[in-house]
Formats: C-alpha cells, sequence, structure tokens
C-alpha cells in the first residue's frame, strides 16, 4: 500500500534513509528487550512458586529485570524524539524541493487556483506527514522485526506454540488486505463526502451576509443541519464496515493468544512442559500480533500524509519548461523591441488570449496598451516578462529572440509593476529593495520620495523598518501602489512595464500615483496597460488590443 | 493567547456531552468492558498455567479455560460495539454544536463577524468545531475508562495482595496525574513555540507563491529561497528540542509500567515466600499491572489531543458567546406586502464603531422614494460602506432615526425589513454551485423568462448562453471558475431578479472595467426606475440620471442636489468630476 510512496521518499528526501536505518537498530533492540523481559519473569515467577526462592537467590534476575525495564523505556523515549525529528528533517527537504521546483516552473501557470494548492500542500499538506513518520514507518519496522524475532524465541523453547502462532500471524495481514479492499472504495467515497461538507458549511459560513440579504440564512442552516445528519447515517454504515477491519484483527489476536494459553496449560498438567516455558510463551504471544494490529490503527494516521507525498511527488515530476541559455542581452534602452505576430491560446478557452499582435516600441518611447477586459494585454506583459512563452510569433529585442536569452538575464534590465502587486512581510526597506538587496539607504530614500512615499514612510512609527503584515497589511490600496513604484525606482532597468497601476485608486491617491509615474516613465522605453485617460496620457502613441490588431 | 480556563472547558465539555450523555456512557462502560477483558484474560491465563503446573485435576481448570476463551472473544466485540456507540455521539453532539455555532453566526453576520474575518480565521472556526469530535472520541471517555478500570483492577490485585496492590495503586496515579500534567504541559509549551515557527515558515511560504510573479520579474526567487530556509532550520530546531521533552512522556508510560510489574513481583515473591501468598496467584500479581497500563498509555495521549484543542474550544466559545451588532425586537411589528409607494426616511443618522471611535457617520438625512434615485459618493473613509450595513441594519446607529413607510426600523423584525431593503455589495458572495442556483437564492420560485431577465439587465445573458453548460455551470468555490467582472454582474442579476422595493448598490462597478461599469450602472438605473434606489459609488459617470446626489464626506453630507446643480457649485463635486473625466470631454 505505500511502497511507490516509499521509493520516491528515498530519492527527494535523502534524511529518510537514516531515518530507517536507526528505526531497523531500534527495532532489533527492542525485540531484544521484549524477549529479554519476558524470560526473565518466567524465570523469577517460575523459581520462586515451583522452586520456593526468595529474593535474595533471585537478585541477580530482578537487577536483570530493572535494568530490561528501564532500557525498554529508554528505547521508547528514543523513537519518539528519532521519530519527530526525522519526520521534521524529511519535511524541510521535501518543501524545499518541491519548492525550487515549483519556482523552476514559473509564474506563467500564474492562477490563483494553482497557486493555492501548491501553498496549501507546502504546508499542511506536507505537515501531514508527521503522522507517517512518527506512527506509521515506526510500526511498519517493528511490525517487520518483532513478530519474527518473538517466533524464533517461542519456537526455540516450544515449537508447538510457534506453530499456532505462526499459522495465526499471517491471518493478520491477510485479512487486513481483504477487508482493506473490501472497504477502501466506500473509505475513498467516504472522505471526499467529508471534504466536500465541509466544503460546503465553509461556503455557507463565508456566504452568511448574502444569504441574510436574501432572508435565506436560517433555512440554509437548516440544511445543514440535515445533511449532518444524513453524512453521520451514512458515515456510521461505512464505520460499521470498516471497524470490522480491526475487529477480526483484534479477535484472531486475541482468541490465538487464549488457545495458546489453553493449549499450553493443557500440556503442563499431563507434564509435558515445565512452568518457567509456559509462562515465558505466555506473556510472549501477544507480543507476536501487537505491532502488526498498531500498524492496522495507525494506517490512518499516515493516509493523509501519503496523499499529500504523492501530490508532492506529481508536482515534483512535472517537467520544467525550456529555458533560454543566451547571456548577451541587448539593452532595452539603446535597441527597440520588435513584435511580431504574437500569438497565446490558454487550453480550454475558444478564443486565443493574443492573436496576432505586432508592434514596435523604440528606445525611449512610452506605448499605451488599451483594450477591453480579457483582450490579452496583460498576457503581452507577461511574454515579455519571459513568464509565458508565446504558441506563435517572437519578440526580439535589438534582433535577438526572447526565447534565445536566459530568462533572468533578460529580467534584470526589466522592471513590472502589477495592478495589484505582491507585498511581502517584511520591512518597508525590504518590499522596496526586492531587485536590488545591496541597495544603500540613500539609494533606497531616494526611490522612496521619487514614488511619492515620503509621507508615508514618514507617519510610520519605525519608518523605513516598518514591518508589514501578511501580503502588505498595514498599508492602504494607493500607499502599496507606492511601494510598489519605489520598487520600480530603485531597479533603475531601462525597460519598464506598467499594467494598470492606478486601477483600484481613488480620485486623489490616484493623481498622486500619476506624478510619482511621470518621473518614473521619463527617459524609458515603457509598455503600459491602461484605462483611464488620465494614466494614457502619459504615452507618445497608443496600441489598442482587440478583435483587429490595429498598430498604431 | 492562553487556553481557557478549566471551567470555561468544564461548561464546554458540558454542552458536548449533555445532549449525548446516554450514548456516551454506553460507549464508557463499552470500552471499560473492553479493557477489563483484556486484563481479564491475561489474569485468567497466568493463573491457568499455574494453576495447570500443580496437575491438578482437569475439572480443576474448566472454569479458567472457559474464562480465558470468554475474554478472548469479548474483548475485540466490546472495543468494536465502544467504537461504533462513541462515533455515533460524537457525530450527534457535534451536529447539536455546530447548529448552535451556526446559528450564532447567523445574528452575528456580516458586522459581528469582522473579529472572526481576519486571515482565515472564520474558516478556522468551521474546522475548530469539528476537531471537538476528538474531545468527545479519545479525551472523555479516555479520563471516564481509565477511572472505572483503574478502581476494578487495583481492587482487585489489593484483594490478591495489599502491598501489590498498593503498588499497583500508587503507579497508576502517578500515571493518570503527573504523567498526564507533565506530558499536558510539554505539549502547550512545544506547541507554541512550534505554531510560532510554523507561522513563520507558511508566511514565507505564502510569500514565495503568491509574490512567484515580483519574485522572478526583480531575480529575488533565491533571496526568499534562503529566507524560508532559514526558517525551515528555526523549525527544526524548534521541533527537535521539543521531541526530547515529548518522548519523556512516552518513556514515563514504559517505565511506570515496567515499575509496577517489578514492583508487584518483588513483593509478590516475598509474600510467597513468607507463606502470605499462595504462589499460584504470584504469575497474576506480575502480569495484570503491564496489561492494566494500556490505560496508563492512553492518558498522555488524551491529554494531548486537550493541548491540541485548546484553542479550537476557545475559539468556539468565543463565537457562541459573541453578542449579535443588531438585536431584533421581542414583538416585532408585521411587514406590509407591495412593491412600491415605499419610503425610507432616514434623519440625523449618526454611527460608530465603539464608544471611543470617532462618528463615521455624523448626522446625516437621506430620503429613499419608490420611483426615485440617490447616489452617495465621497472618497474611500467617508462612510460609504457604513451606511450600507446600517441601512441594512446589519450595524446599529447610535442617534437619528430610519423609518420604513412610518415604522421606525427597531420594531421589526431584520429578516421582515430586509425583505424590503435589499443590497448588491462589493465583495457579494457566490455560492460554489451552479449560475442558476445562485440567481434561484434570490427567488425560489422563478420562472426561467424571469432568470433569463434578470441576466439580460446585468448584461451577462450573452456570456452564459455561449457558456457549453449555460445556465448549469459551476462557479467554483467563492466563484473561482468566473471572473471578478462576471461575478459581480451575477450579484447585481440576482438583485434583480429578488426585486426588493429599496435596493443599496454598493460600488457596482468594482472589478469591471470602465466602459463595462458605466454601462452597468445606466442599466441599474433604468431597470429600477419605478423602485427606491441608493447607489454608493466613487465614481461618477452616469450619475446625471440620478435624482439627487449626496457628497459624503467625514459621514456628513458635503453637498447634496442633482449632476448639474452640483457641477454649478463648482464645490468639491466639481472638482471630482473634473478630476475623473481628465482630458477626455464631458458627456
Amino acid at each position: 500500500m505505500s511502497r511507490a510512496i516509499d521509493a520516491r521518499l528515498l530519492k527527494y528526501a535523502r534524511a529518510t534513509r537514516p531515518f530507517l536505518v536507526a528505526l531497523v537498530l531500534l527495532g532489533v533492540a527492542g525485540a531484544g528487550l521484549i524477549i529479554a523481559q519476558a524470560w526473565l519473569l518466567a524465570d523469577i515467577i517460575a523459581a520462586a512458586f515451583a522452586g520456593g526462592k526468595g529474593i535474595a537467590s533471585l537478585s541477580l534476575p530482578f537487577t536483570a529485570l530493572l535494568v530490561v525495564v528501564v532500557a525498554r523505556a529508554t528505547l521508547g523515549w528514543g523513537r519518539e524524539v528519532m521519530a519527530d525529528r526525522a519526520s521534521a528533517r524529511v519535511k524541510a527537504q521535501l518543501r524545499d524541493a518541491l519548492l525550487e521546483h515549483v519556482a523552476a516552473l514559473g509564474p506563467g501557470r500564474g492562477a490563483d487556483r494553482w497557486t493555492g494548492q501548491i501553498a496549501v500542500l507546502a504546508t499542511r499538506g506536507i505537515d501531514a506527514l508527521d503522522g507517517y513518520f512518527s506512527l506509521y514507518l515506526p510500526q511498519l519496522v517493528l511490525a517487520g522485526i518483532v513478530p519474527v524475532a518473538v517466533l524464533a524465541a517461542i519456537g526455540a523453547q516450544d515449537w508447538i506454540s510457534a506453530l499456532i502462532i505462526a499459522g495465526t500471524l499471517p491471518l493478520i495481514p491477510l485479512f487486513m488486505a481483504l477487508v482493506g479492499a473490501a472497504t477502501r472504495e466506500r473509505m475513498e467515497h467516504q472522505l471526499q463526502a467529508l471534504q466536500q461538507l465541509a466544503g460546503h458549511f465553509l461556503d455557507v459560513v463565508a456566504g452568511l451576509p448574502t444569504l441574510k440579504v436574501f432572508g435565506r440564512a436560517k433555512a440554509q442552516i437548516g440544511a445543514v443541519g440535515a445533511v449532518t445528519d444524513r453524512y453521520r447515517l451514512t458515515t456510521m454504515s461505512t464505520l460499521r464496515v470498516t471497524f470490522l477491519s480491526s475487529l477480526i484483527l483484534e479477535l484472531v489476536a486475541t482468541l490465538s493468544v487464549a488457545l495458546v494459553a489453553v493449549e499450553i496449560g493443557l500440556r503442563l498438567m499431563g507434564g509435558h512442559l515445565g512452568l518457567r516455558t509456559a509462562l515465558m510463551v505466555l506473556v510472549l504471544a501477544p507480543e507476536a500480533y501487537l505491532p502488526l494490529r498498531q500498524l492496522g490503527a495507525n494506517y490512518h494516521a499516515s493516509a493523509e500524509g501519503v496523499a499529500a507525498a504523492r501530490q508532492v511527488f506529481d508536482v515534483l515530476e512535472m517537467p520544467l519548461p525550456a529555458r533560454g541559455r543566451g547571456s548577451g542581452v541587448p539593452d532595452p534602452g539603446v535597441s527597440s523591441i520588435e513584435i511580431e505576430g504574437l500569438r497565446v491560446q490558454y487550453p480550454g478557452r475558444p478564443e486565443p488570449a493574443l492573436d496576432g499582435i505586432s508592434m514596435t516600441a523604440a528606445p525611449g518611447e512610452v506605448v499605451a496598451i488599451t483594450g477591453p477586459s480579457g483582450c490579452g494585454k496583460s498576457t503581452l506583459l507577461a511574454i515579455m516578462l519571459g513568464f509565458l512563452s508565446p504558441h506563435a510569433g517572437s519578440v526580439r529585442v535589438g534582433g535577438v529572440d526572447l526565447a534565445e536569452l536566459d530568462p533572468d538575464a533578460w529580467r534584470a534590465q526589466v522592471s513590472w509593476m502589477p495592478q495589484r502587486p505582491h507585498l511581502f512581510a517584511a520591512s518597508i526597506a525590504d518590499n522596496i529593495a526586492l531587485g536590488h538587496p545591496d541597495a544603500t539607504i540613500e539609494e533606497v530614500s531616494s526611490a522612496v520620495t521619487a514614488a511619492g512615499l515620503r509621507k508615508v514612510v514618514e507617519s510610520k512609527p519605525a519608518g523605513l523598518e516598518t514591518m508589514l503584515g501578511d501580503d502588505g497589511a498595514g498599508l492602504s490600496v494607493g500607499e502599496r501602489q507606492r511601494v510598489a513604484l519605489a520598487r520600480a525606482f530603485l531597479r533603475q532597468a531601462p525597460l519598464l512595464l506598467l499594467d494598470e497601476p492606478t486601477a483600484n485608486l481613488d480620485g486623489e491617491t490616484e493623481a498622486e500615483v500619476l506624478a510619482a509615474l511621470s518621473r518614473l516613465v521619463a527617459g524609458r522605453t515603457v509598455l503600459l496597460v491602461a484605462h483611464r485617460p488620465a494614466l494614457v496620457a502619459l504615452a507618445d502613441r497608443v496600441l489598442e488590443l482587440g478583435a483587429v490588431p490595429v498598430a498604431a | 493567547m492562553g487556553g481557557p480556563q478549566a471551567p470555561v472547558l468544564a461548561t464546554l465539555a458540558l454542552a458536548l456531552t449533555r445532549p449525548v450523555a446516554g450514548r456516551l456512557a454506553l460507549a464508557t462502560l463499552l470500552g471499560a468492558g473492553a479493557l477489563g477483558a483484556g486484563i481479564g484474560l491475561i489474569a485468567t491465563s497466568a493463573w491457568l498455567l499455574s494453576r495447570a503446573s500443580q496437575r491438578p485435576p482437569e475439572s480443576a481448570l474448566a472454569i479458567a479455560i472457559v474464562a480465558v476463551q470468554f475474554f478472548g472473544l469479548s474483548r475485540g466485540l466490546f472495543r468494536y460495539e465502544q467504537r461504533l456507540v462513541g462515533h455515533d455521539s460524537a457525530f450527534r453532539s457535534l451536529a447539536a454544536l455546530r447548529m448552535r455555532c451556526y446559528a450564532r453566526l447567523e445574528t452575528l453576520a456580516p458586522a459581528g463577524l469582522i473579529a472572526f474575518r481576519s486571515g482565515d480565521l472564520l474558516a478556522r472556526v468551521v474546522h475548530d468545531i469539528d476537531s471537538l469530535q476528538d474531545v468527545l472520541l479519545r479525551v472523555i471517555p479516555a479520563f471516564a475508562i481509565a477511572l472505572i478500570v483503574g478502581v476494578g483492577t487495583v481492587w482487585l490485585i489489593w484483594w490478591i495482595l495489599p502491598a501489590a496492590g498498593l503498588i499497583l495503586l500508587a503507579a497508576l496515579i502517578l500515571a493518570a496525574t503527573a504523567l498526564t500534567w507533565l506530558t499536558g504541559r510539554l505539549a502547550r509549551r512545544s506547541e507554541a513555540e512550534r505554531a510560532a515557527a510554523r507561522g513563520e515558515l507558511t508566511v514565507a511560504v505564502v510569500d514565495l507563491l503568491r509574490g512567484a510573479p515580483e519574485l522572478t520579474a526583480y531575480g529575488a526567487v533565491g533571496a526568499q529561497r534562503r529566507r524560508i530556509a532559514a526558517s525551515e532550520a528555526r523549525l527544526v530546531r524548534v521541533v527537535s528540542s521539543a521531541a526530547r521533552t515529548a518522548g519523556v512522556g512516552q518513556g514515563i508510560a514504559i517505565l511506570l509500567s515496567g515499575l509496577a510489574m517489578w514492583g508487584g513481583l518483588l513483593v509478590g515473591v516475598a509474600a510467597v515466600r513468607g507463606g502470605v501468598l499462595d504462589g499460584v496467584l504470584l504469575a497474576v500479581i506480575a502480569l495484570v499491572p503491564l496489561a492494566a497500563f494500556e490505560l496508563g498509555a492512553d492518558l498522555p495521549a488524551a491529554a494531548q489531543t486537550l493541548q491540541r484543542v485548546r484553542r479550537s474550544t476557545a475559539r468556539t466559545i468565543e463565537v457562541l458567546d459573541a453578542v449579535p451588532p443588531v438585536a431584533d425586537p421581542e414583538h416585532p411589528r408585521p411587514v406590509a406586502p407591495g412593491q412600491t409607494g415605499r419610503v425610507l426616511r432616514v434623519r440625523g443618522l449618526r454611527a460608530r464603531y465603539g464608544m471611543d471611535s470617532p462618528w463615521v457617520l455624523d448626522g446625516l438625512d437621506l430620503d429613499l422614494v419608490s420611483g426615485a434615485s440617490v447616489a452617495v459618493v465621497g472618497s474611500s473613509g467617508a462612510g460609504k460602506s457604513t451606511l450600507a450595513n446600517v441601512l441594512l441594519r446589519f450595524l446599529p446607529y447610535e442617534d437619528g432615526s430610519v423609518v420604513l413607510d412610518g415604522t421606525p426600523v427597531s420594531e421589526l423584525a431584520g429578516d421582515d425589513y430586509r425583505r424590503i431593503v435589499g443590497l448588491v455589495s462589493q465583495d457579494a458572495y457566490v455560492f460554489d454551485t451552479t449560475l442558476e442556483e445562485n440567481l434561484r437564492l434570490a427567488r425560489r420560485d422563478a420562472t426561467g423568462a424571469q432568470l433569463l431577465d434578470a441576466l439580460d439587465r446585468a448584461r451577462l445573458l450573452e456570456w452564459i448562453t455561449g457558456l457549453p453548460a449555460g445556465l448549469e455551470t459551476r462557479v467554483g468555490a467563492h466563484g473561482a471558475e468566473i471572473s471578478g467582472g462576471q461575478r459581480q454582474r451575477l450579484a447585481l442579476a440576482r438583485a434583480l431578479l429578488a426585486e426588493f422595493p429599496v435596493l443599496v448598490v454598493d460600488e457596482p462597478g468594482e472589478h469591471l472595467d470602465i466602459d463595462t461599469a458605466d454601462a452597468l450602472v445606466a442599466d441599474l438605473l433604468e431597470a429600477r426606475e419605478h423602485h427606491a434606489t441608493l447607489l454608493i459609488t466613487h465614481r461618477l459617470a452616469g450619475l446625471q440620471a440620478v435624482d439627487e446626489i449626496i457628497v459624503l464626506d467625514g459621514g456628513r453630507a458635503l453637498e447634496r442636489g442633482a449632476h448639474a446643480e452640483l457641477l454649478a457649485l463648482d464645490g468639491a463635486y466639481a472638482r471630482m468630476w473634473a478630476r475623473e473625466t481628465g482630458s477626455t470631454s464631458s458627456p
């Protein structure tokens, strides 16, 4: 059930290997201690009961038993410590591999949905591996070692009992597999139903204001109650079946132990067996079944993490896009940009996002790109940034095709400001110095002034060192926009790509941002996606995208 | 933030258990039965072997043989029934709690939910309630079963040999109290550190993913990955040091069970030697503690679970204790039906978000009359959205009056009132279902023609007829499958379908391109020419068609009048107009 994931885990998370080795060592030691404890217990009881010995003459086995008890406790502690640490290390390696690959896949996929899924996978998904590492894997190793060792120890003393246990032991994995196969589909179905249910509740709660407006909130809550009740009934009918598996396992284990107890009892009575051997078999017999039963119980704890790990591997095995290698990047400050016949078709959309766009921008020219929403304005900028490759056509800078250039080297020439810039949970200064981490305070400060951010920064208690919350929480929309502007100022790149930088601003704020923008575009080649007349006014000429490509 | 105090936890535990007390007690008894059968199996087997070694007549063992088989069989069956009954009662109790929480959330929404809305707190409230399931499945029964079986087992061993019973009692009490307390404490401390480190890591990871375009464009992906690596290293350090203490619980549980066995054996051997104890029972004294500690092992896990759900408990209680911002009157007056002839009169309206906060609305007068439209304009922070919330009775007001057709709205039930006064908010929610279901929310019995008409008026019809699945198209979670503009227009279509006599529209053009937004406003005003409409907007295009425009500033009407009058005033409105029209000529 988990072989495939184990192999891939070993490949992508190297910390798994030493962990497994340590688990095997601990498992062998643990099995040895279990056998030693049983042997000592049986020895002491038999000697005291049948042999009539007192504590004084049994001091050696008593001392040994105490040592075994302390050693078992230490081993239990060690296993837990190791499992938690290994889990943290493996998760770190897996997360790093995932993020590296996702970063290499590039932001072209851009869809919110994909980003959201990866974010959940990289955090909660990978964290769910804890159950796999701290519960399931150690138990898996124990289940492989302990029953064999215990069986050997019993066999050395009493082959008949060993035979009974050896005969019933395989029933556990057999029944586990049989019941598992019979219930898997139901379980998965149930799990899905549970997720849908949770999604449904969340949807209702998040939509409460809207439901209230339409007078449907109270009725919906009643509906939630009905759905919950239905869910309970179907879940209980599934559980009745799935719990059967542990019932069968438990019955096999306890009835086998009972069988062994009665059988050795009868042979004891016949005088064919010594009390010491009988007691040792009795103590050891349950230990043979325990690891397998617990493995079954822990399987569910691991299921979520295993599913997440599979998703991680699926992402890791996605092929990386082709990357240009050319490093001789022409300077857009002196070479013109020629766009020819660009065509982009998103999968699942009937119309192409860009359909044969052609244009030229001379060095230092400010070109406004306008058109109705969905006409491909942002797609054009994504191609200019190397986030997307066109399906047809080309972008040439100074005669060199963008596709042949190393994208990172090309982007060093480009500054970009999207409609809704992302701000990082870092200081304002760090946010501004995003593309220029070793900028001096003076450089950052002059970018702040140029972007019209000075007053905002001065109003904050810690000035430039003020920490922002998640996605720039603590700043208004206009302030965010100006931080992004300062970022672009500091970048000092010859080519500037602007995507409706004033889209969400109200009148007064827009005017201030516009003033800063007019300073920024001076002396640069600019492609400016624009709607508002005031923004279009910054441009030297206008390219209107629409049904018919028009080169102005 | 600290966890809730013990009495609060007890209150919640009571609230959780009361509706299912009978079933829960049954599950606990069954669990005790299962554990007791396990102990019985070991005890009778140990006695059986010891007695058999004395070679008695076979009849002396018959009862023990039956008992061994009985315990072997009953243990599994008890456990099976316990799990079924336990899960059933947990589901039932949770359903009851969920309904209580939702009923409370309903009275709080939307203004009272602001406190829960930061981040994904609202989503967590939903998960919190679910996670309380563990209290019913793993915490309460674990302690009850431990008590029952612990007392029974100690009594049995005491009866055989008081000294051994005392040793077992001491070990069990240590496990139940000290060990539970220790692991709970360690779990709480390490959980807090871990949560902080994990939170930091999550922020960095989400920044890398959400900010991927910026990071890539600015060549900063490597720097962000190094930040993540540093966070991750810190988390590994915290986990490693926490693991050392977390393992202590596991180790001590094993140690205590071993010591109980060892001590029992020690006093047992002495007692046999001294003739106080029949040697046949020595094995029972030694082996029962090992089996009894299965319950000792459950307790630390239960304590850890209890710590883990502490915050969930606290947040759930917070929801249950929250006070609704607007309470319904005890004896609401009925609201007369009817589409037209409605008058909503607002006089001297003042509202704010707390006793010490500044006034957000500060003496506003407003009349919404069937057949007339009013626009409220102003920059962000002028109090526009607060006005919408007060008019919908989502927020209370402190001074002034809001009167619907002569009846003060405080004498009406909120749901009745909102059949007359509706809202299209800028963050109108679309549900994860089909377009049609989202529309029908407004009117269950709408005919197909009415649906199409509403869609047409919201300028959605062309798009929808072009979709392969038409009205059956699913919109995805939070409407992720459709664009922001389509979401907004769908919300508008929904409000048009509901035909509210009075409709408040908050920023309808948000997320739309300008041409579409302007057309939408024009269509909206035309569609509602016989009704009362309040248009809240920061964009002025199309306001020529509105009967009255109010320029809101600091919660007061700075200017009011028709478009032409306000332009003639050459004041704030005229300035806004000039800025918006910019270089293009005014229409």
